[in-house]
């Protein structure tokens, strides 16, 4: 074989390696992280700035109070489905959950039950669901999209054997109250569901069940090393996801005055669209609350103005649609 | 310098096949008339590119001829892996020329590398294992009898993968058996001679492909490269084994801090030279001498007596004092890992028992071995030893946000103190202690999962094969903080397959064989074939 003569850049190497030493981030590398948080915010004030475009009507106190009452309950479950979400599970159990504690709220509060009682009997619902799919998942090593799918049909199935079927109505003014009620000019719904985000808010930020939520979903068997009860915290979120589904279920049924079995059908699906598009990665590890917040009410403000501007109803599955991959779409470009 | 790139997809096999061979023996004829001329296949010059946070590679120039094994070598986190994914288009560059064959590249992506001639061996093969060899080589362009039917000709497949085997590149594998029958020599060569045929692969790149492979393996793998230099093929080696260059590499390139050092010729170049331009010092000593020897001094920390585990483990006992290093070889497959696991909780114990400071204790979970001050470093500390996704302070502080948080709510402030003192004590390189350690290298990764165990006060730690896939600077970094740490006190157990390793560092020696421990040896009556035998025929 033929020598070649070695190339000697060391000199001009060493030069160039000073000028680079400087490892910390770039303005440019910051700006981007920046524009990664506070992307999809940015999303919703471009849609809100159309809103007031497109519509006259859009930006009145009443429509935006409205925007924030239409996403409620689907904030409330998606804030829920964000904690499952991180662990790099799902649950897919939760329009069910919802269904069931309505009709046992409604009935309990048919026959003159404490509204107390008849709230602390509806979140009793959402932990015995939520500890059932936890349950399956951690100790029987189910898969969280089969536990809860099965979980999403016995739900429903009890609560339609538990009314025959049938629309549950007649309940007192005190419970409706939560579901329909304002304080002064904000609904109680909406106050509850920013209640809800705040206290989940600080878990998930300041607490250890926050730390370890996104150790788990990043990678278990390393936190299980750690010496940190996996099952445990894997158990809470379920847990967590059906309290949040309750709740939702408390609202919707005030507001419609009734309770339904088949209510809160597809409601799992709309939960999973508005974390995703606030940021959640289904593999695990990623995601944040306020993300999902923003982007419930994403999907609130499009569906509100679709209606505003006389869309028909069936173009507001498209574009939800359209939104749910475009989101996902600008963050996967971001990432590269 | 190949003349001829035929274009297999249109060609019936067996016409393929002869083409091969035709094109081979132009080529060859065209080596002879031109002794010494080869052709450049690849030429990179300026390349950087950045990550978050690190420059990866800064303006480095590289290349390779047809015929040569061009060694690339450097510590972990020099930016061998970057350069070698800008190469396979796995990354973009961020600046820079690559000529392929002469031809200038804009964009190089995945699917453009593969159709020049590019092609990577990893460790983790890319062949199917339950399928046969000849199916795996022709997987995707099997050879149909009844073309409209889809028919497999199974016989015309087995025989012309035979002759390819046998007749061209001389390689004695039965083509029917399966992939998982085989030796990771054999299934590396396969893969190989897959992407010559089914690619027309020109330029392999080998990263570490004898970091598993035993002494006879990695002989065959080495004929087989010199075969494909034969052929005309350039290959890209990575290895931490130092001594391999001299056996296989023609030119070395030596990459620190994701800067060229240098391009040089093998024998223009001594293991000393090299190791200086890796490290940027000069190893005195590949095996740092202790201070003290541990072995006579401290109490006994820790003991274990008939340890079992399903057919895995045996009546293991031994005990371990305090500021003793105790070494566990043995074989692939002897137990250590189930042993290192068995010891944590990971894996629970069927019977035995154990004590920690003369106390019988009960450890059935991490948490039991953590809260009696035991801690373990995985081998695969990406997979098993750290959460990438979070911040370095998060990492340090995971096993003990318990005692610093209250009413579950951590206080963010110690957390901060605690994680600072560690990266200030263990130098870790990161630009803060907010960085995610996804971004750091693997050196700095393997210090970070040392201190998440240091700040959790552990006093026995268990180090699971802690130098493997780790260069000659930082596997003395890593010798050195177990001396210390074995200085001050703490009781230390390594695990280790490296012989060399495990007589250099321990005071006490265990060698394992099929889950039961064959024979415990002090440091002085240890050495190589004496540790060997009981690996292998001990009883």
């Amino acid at each position: 074989m033929k020598k070649r003569s070695y190339i000697m850049r060391q000199k001009e190497n060493e030069e160039v390696f000073k000028k680079s030493e400087n490892i910390f981030p770039s303005k440019m590398t910051l700006l981007r992280s920046f524009l990664g948080n506070y992307l999809i915010i940015l999303i919703m004030l471009v849609l809100f700035g159309a809103g007031i475009i497109l519509s006259p009507y859009f930006l009145t106190g009443t429509n935006v109070i409205n925007i924030l009452l239409q996403s409620a309950i689907n904030s409330i479950i998606a804030i829920g489905m964000t904690f499952v979400i991180i662990t790099g599970g799902i649950d897919l159990s939760v329009g069910s959950v919802l269904a069931l504690s309505g009709v046992v709220m409604a009935s309990l509060s048919h026959r003159g039950f404490s509204v107390i009682l008849v709230i602390i009997s509806g979140i009793l619902i959402g932990i015995i669901c939520g500890f059932i799919n936890g349950s399956l998942i951690t100790k029987w090593k189910l898969a969280p999209f089969i536990a809860t799918l099965g979980m999403m049909s016995i739900a429903r199935g009890l609560a339609l054997i538990y009314t025959g079927g049938l629309t549950m109505y007649g309940l007192s003014s005190s419970f409706t109250i939560l579901g329909s009620g304002y304080l002064g000019s904000i609904p109680i719904a909406v106050i509850i569901t920013f209640i809800i985000f705040f206290i989940a808010y600080f878990i998930l930020k300041y607490t250890k069940v926050g730390l370890y939520v996104y150790a788990i979903g990043s990678n278990e068997e390393a936190t299980r090393l750690c010496g940190i009860s996996v099952n445990k915290y894997k158990l809470l979120v379920y847990i967590i996801s059906g309290i949040c589904a309750s709740i939702a279920g408390i609202i919707l049924t005030g507001r419609l005055n009734a309770a339904e079995p088949i209510a809160g059908s597809g409601y799992e699906l709309n939960a999973i669209a508005a974390a995703v598009i606030g940021g959640c990665s289904l593999a695990g590890g990623e995601g944040n609350l306020l993300g999902t917040l923003v982007g419930a009410i994403i999907m609130g403000i499009l569906q509100n103005l679709l209606n505003l501007t006389n869309v028909q109803a069936y173009y507001q599955q498209l574009v939800i649609g359209l939104v749910i991959v475009g989101a996902v779409l600008v963050d996967t470009f971001r990432k590269r | 310098m190949l003349i001829y790139q035929p274009k297999l997809q249109q060609l019936q096999l067996y016409t393929s096949l002869t083409y091969i061979r035709f094109s081979f023996k132009i080529y060859e004829n065209v080596m002879s008339l031109e002794e010494g001329m080869q052709e450049r296949l690849l030429e990179l010059r300026g390349i950087s590119k950045s990550f978050p946070g690190v420059r990866a590679l800064n303006k480095v120039e590289f290349d390779l001829y047809s015929g040569e094994v061009h060694v690339l070598l450097g510590e972990n986190g020099a930016g061998k892996s970057t350069l070698v994914k800008i190469i396979t288009g796995a990354f973009p560059r961020d600046e820079g020329e690559i000529t392929i064959k002469g031809k200038s590249i804009e964009k190089l992506d995945v699917i453009l590398a593969k159709e020049l001639g590019i092609a990577a061996i990893y460790q983790e093969l890319s062949l199917v294992p339950h399928l046969t060899v000849a199916q795996n080589i022709f997987l995707g362009r099997e050879p149909c009898k009844y073309n409209f039917f889809g028919i497999i000709d199974w016989k015309s497949l087995n025989s012309q993968a035979s002759r390819l085997l046998n007749e061209v590149w001389g390689i004695n594998i039965s083509p029917t058996l399966k992939i998982k029958d085989l030796g990771i020599a054999q299934r590396q060569i396969l893969e190989i001679v897959r992407a010559c045929f089914s690619s027309n692969a020109d330029i392999i790149i080998m990263d570490e492909p004898t970091s598993a492979l035993s002494k006879e393996e990695t002989e065959e793998l080495f004929s087989f490269i010199r075969k494909m230099k034969e052929r005309g093929i350039g290959v890209i080696y990575i290895s931490h084994k130092l001594e391999e260059i001299y056996e296989i590499g023609d030119r070395v390139t030596i990459l620190r801090d994701g800067k060229n050092m240098g391009t040089f010729s093998v024998e223009e170049t001594d293991i000393n030279s090299i190791i200086t331009l890796m490290t940027g010092r000069t190893l005195e000593n590949k095996y740092p001498k202790r201070k003290k020897e541990g072995r006579s001094r401290g109490k006994e920390v820790f003991r274990v007596e008939g340890l079992k585990r399903n057919s895995k483990l045996h009546n293991i006992s031994f005990s371990l004092r305090e500021g003793e290093i105790l070494g566990v070889t043995g074989l692939l497959g002897a137990g250590k890992t189930e042993l290192a696991r068995a010891l944590f909780g990971v894996d629970p114990v069927d019977s035995g028992s154990f004590f920690v400071n003369g106390e019988i204790v009960d450890i059935r979970s991490p948490l039991d071995a953590i809260n009696l001050g035991i801690g373990l470093l995985p081998e695969d500390r990406g997979l098993l030893g750290l959460i990438l996704n979070l911040s370095v302070k998060d990492n340090i502080t995971l096993p003990l946000i318990e005692s610093i948080s209250r009413n579950g709510i951590i206080d963010f402030a110690i957390q901060k103190n605690i994680a600072e003192e560690y990266v200030q004590k263990l130098m870790i390189k990161t630009p803060s202690i907010f960085q995610k350690v996804k971004n750091l290298s693997g050196g700095t990764q393997q210090k970070v999962c040392l201190a998440k165990w240091l700040a959790s006060k552990a006093r026995i730690l268990i180090f699971d094969e802690p130098t493997r896939g780790i260069d000659v600077g930082a596997k003395v970094e890593i010798y050195n903080f177990i001396n210390d740490l074995a200085e001050k006190g703490v009781g230390i157990i390594v695990f280790s397959s490296e012989i060399p390793e495990i007589l250099n560092l321990s005071d006490r020696i265990i060698v394992l064989k099929e889950g039961k421990i064959t024979k415990e040896l002090l440091k002085e009556e240890a050495n190589e074939e004496t540790i060997l035998y009981y690996a292998t025929k001990g009883k």
